[in-house]
C-alpha cells in the first residue's frame, strides 16, 4: 500500500476546463458538487482507501523565527500568493495507477452547468518509512 | 446495560475516592478502570447497588495501582481507615469535581477534556474521536491537565462561571464521532444544576435545551445548513422547548440576570414563534441590549444588528452595523443579509461570496456560497 496526497488548489494549478467561480453556479449545481464529493469520500471509505480529507481557509500568514528573545515575525496574508492550497485528500492505495484513476474521478466532480470541472489536482506520493528487509 | 446511568455515577464515585485520601489523578484512573470492568461484567450480572459496586471496585483498583508504586505504607494506612461505601455527600463531591476540572489554571481545551473524562466518564478514546485528534495526544492532554490541578485542594470553593464556560464549549463544538457532545453537555449541565442552585446554571441549561430542540431542522438531508427562518418548525422538539422555557422562567423570576439567561431568553422568543414572520423581534432587540450591557461583546452587537434589521427594517440594521468593526467574524455575512433585505442584490451577492471566503467552517462556507449563487442566478434571469 502507498499513500498519496491529492492537493486541490485555489490558485497555482493550470486552469480547469470548466473554470467558473462557485458563486456563479446555481445553488443546485453547488449541491450536486458537494454531494459528489461526499459520495466519493464515502465510497473510498468503503473500499478501505480513504485516509483523510481537509479543507483550508484561503487566508494564511507566513511565520519565521526572529532570534533569541524576540517574538516570531509574521508576514501576510498575501492577496497575490501564486500557489494557494484549498484542501487535500489522503488516500492509501495499492498502486500508482489506482491513485491516478481516483484523482481522475475526483477531477470529474460536477461544476457549472452540471458539467465536470476537469480541475487539475496535484498528486504527491508520501515518503514512506524505510523497509525492514533491505537485502 | 444503561451506560447513561453508569456514567452518571462517575462524579460521586470519584469524589468518594478523593475524600478517602486518594489523590485526584490516581483516583480518576481507578474510576476509569472500574468503568471498563463494569462494562465487561454488568451485562451478565448487574449489581444491586451499582454505585457501591463501583466504589468498591475503583477503590481496589486504586489500591492495586498504589501497591505497584513504592507507596506500600501509605496504602496500608489507607486500607486501615477505609470507610464503608455508605451514603456520601454526592452533590457536594460532584460540584467540587466540576470546579476542579474547570480550574482557572487549565487551558480551555484541557478543561474540556478533563471534564469529559473525570465528570462525564467518557474514555480517552471517545474524547479523542470527538475532537478529531489522535488518542495519544488526548491522553497526554488529560494527564497534563491532571498534573496541573494536582496541588488544588479538593474542598476549595470554585468559580461557577469557569465551569459554565467549559460546558458551553462542549455544547457548542457540535458533534462528531460516536459521542454526541451536545447531548453530553446537556447531561453534564443538568447534573450541575442538580448540585448547585444558581440562575446562570439554569440559564445555560435552558439555552442548551432550546438550541438542541432545533437540531433536527438545522440541516437538510444532504447535510447543508438551514437558516433559522428556513427551518421546518414542526420538527422542533416541543418537549425540549417546554422544559427549556420552564427552567428559564424560574431562573428569570429570581432577578439575577446573566448572559446565559439573556441568550436563552432570545432562543425562547424564537421558539415561541410559530412562523419566522411571527417572531417578536422588538423584544429580541431588547434582550440583545441587555446582553450588550452584560458582556460588552462586539459579537453580541453584530447579532443585535440583525435583530434591529428585522424589527426596524434593513436600513436601521445597516446603520447599527456601520458602528461596528468590519473585521469582526461574520460581519460580511450579516452585511450581505441586510443588503439583500434592502433589495441591493448585487452588493449582497458580492458580500456573501466574501463571507464564504472567510467562513470558519465548511458548512457555513457552503451555505454562504449557496446564498451568493442564489442571488447571482436570480440577477442573471
Amino acid at each position: 500500500m502507498a499513500k498519496y496526497l491529492l492537493l486541490k488548489h485555489y490558485r497555482g494549478a493550470p486552469a480547469a476546463v470548466n473554470d467558473v467561480p462557485m458563486d456563479q453556479w446555481t445553488p443546485e449545481e453547488i449541491s450536486a458538487h458537494i454531494q459528489f464529493m461526499n459520495d466519493w469520500a464515502a465510497r473510498l471509505e468503503g473500499t478501505g482507501e480513504f485516509v483523510d480529507g481537509q479543507a483550508l481557509a484561503p487566508e494564511g500568514v507566513f511565520v519565521r523565527y526572529d532570534g533569541e528573545g524576540r517574538p516570531p515575525v509574521t508576514d501576510g496574508p498575501f492577496a497575490e500568493t501564486k500557489d494557494l492550497i484549498a484542501g487535500w485528500m489522503v488516500i492509501d492505495v495499492d498502486s500508482y495507477e489506482r491513485a491516478i484513476e481516483l484523482a481522475g474521478e475526483l477531477s470529474a466532480a460536477p461544476g457549472a452547468g452540471g458539467k465536470p470541472i476537469h480541475e487539475w489536482l496535484e498528486l504527491r506520493p508520501f515518503l514512506t518509512a524505510p523497509p525492514t528487509i533491505t537485502e | 446495560m444503561d451506560e447513561a446511568l453508569l456514567r452518571s455515577l462517575v462524579p460521586s464515585v470519584l469524589g468518594i475516592l478523593v475524600r478517602r485520601g486518594a489523590d485526584f489523578a490516581a483516583a480518576e484512573d481507578a474510576v476509569q478502570d472500574a468503568l471498563v470492568e463494569a462494562v465487561r461484567v454488568w451485562p451478565a450480572g448487574p449489581p444491586r447497588d451499582p454505585k457501591g459496586w463501583l466504589v468498591t471496585v475503583a477503590w481496589r483498583k486504586f489500591l492495586d495501582a498504589t501497591r505497584a508504586d513504592a507507596s506500600r505504607r501509605r496504602r496500608e494506612d489507607l486500607a486501615d481507615e477505609e470507610p464503608g461505601p455508605g451514603p456520601a455527600p454526592a452533590a457536594d463531591d460532584t460540584l467540587q469535581l466540576y470546579f476542579l476540572c474547570a480550574h482557572p489554571s487549565l487551558t480551555p481545551s484541557s478543561a474540556v477534556a478533563l471534564t469529559l473524562r473525570a465528570v462525564g466518564g467518557l474514555t480517552t478514546r471517545q474524547i479523542a474521536q470527538a475532537y478529531l485528534v489522535p488518542e495519544a495526544t488526548m491522553a497526554q492532554r488529560i494527564s497534563r491537565a491532571k498534573r496541573t490541578v494536582a496541588g488544588v485542594r479538593f474542598d476549595q470553593p470554585g468559580d461557577v462561571a469557569t465551569v459554565l464556560r467549559v460546558l458551553y464549549l462542549v455544547f457548542n463544538e457540535g458533534y462528531s464521532g460516536d459521542v454526541d457532545l451536545a447531548a453530553e453537555a446537556i447531561r453534564l449541565t443538568r447534573q450541575l444544576a442538580a448540585a448547585i442552585d444558581h440562575p446562570e446554571v439554569a440559564g445555560l441549561l435552558a439555552l442548551m435545551l432550546l438550541h438542541h430542540a432545533r437540531r433536527a431542522s438545522r440541516t437538510a438531508p444532504d447535510g447543508s445548513l438551514v437558516s433559522l427562518a428556513g427551518q421546518d418548525r414542526s420538527r422542533w422538539d416541543t418537549r425540549s422547548i417546554t422544559e427549556g422555557v420552564g427552567i428559564l422562567q424560574a431562573a428569570l423570576a429570581r432577578d439575577r440576570l446573566g448572559e446565559f439567561q439573556a441568550q436563552a431568553a432570545i432562543a425562547a422568543l424564537h421558539a415561541d414563534a410559530r412562523t419566522a414572520a411571527e417572531t417578536d423581534w422588538v423584544q429580541i432587540v431588547e434582550w440583545y441590549d441587555e446582553l450588550t450591557r452584560l458582556t460588552g461583546s462586539p459579537v453580541v452587537r453584530l447579532n443585535r444588528a440583525v435583530a434591529v434589521g428585522e424589527a426596524d427594517g434593513p436600513r436601521a440594521g445597516l446603520a447599527a452595523l456601520a458602528a461596528l468593526d468590519d473585521s469582526l467574524p461574520r460581519y460580511a455575512a450579516v452585511a450581505a443579509y441586510l443588503h439583500e433585505r434592502d433589495g441591493d442584490l448585487a452588493t449582497a451577492a458580492r458580500l456573501y461570496a466574501e463571507a464564504a471566503s472567510k467562513a470558519p467552517n465548511l458548512a457555513e462556507r457552503d451555505y454562504l456560497t449557496r446564498q451568493a449563487a442564489r442571488l447571482n442566478s436570480r440577477r442573471r434571469r
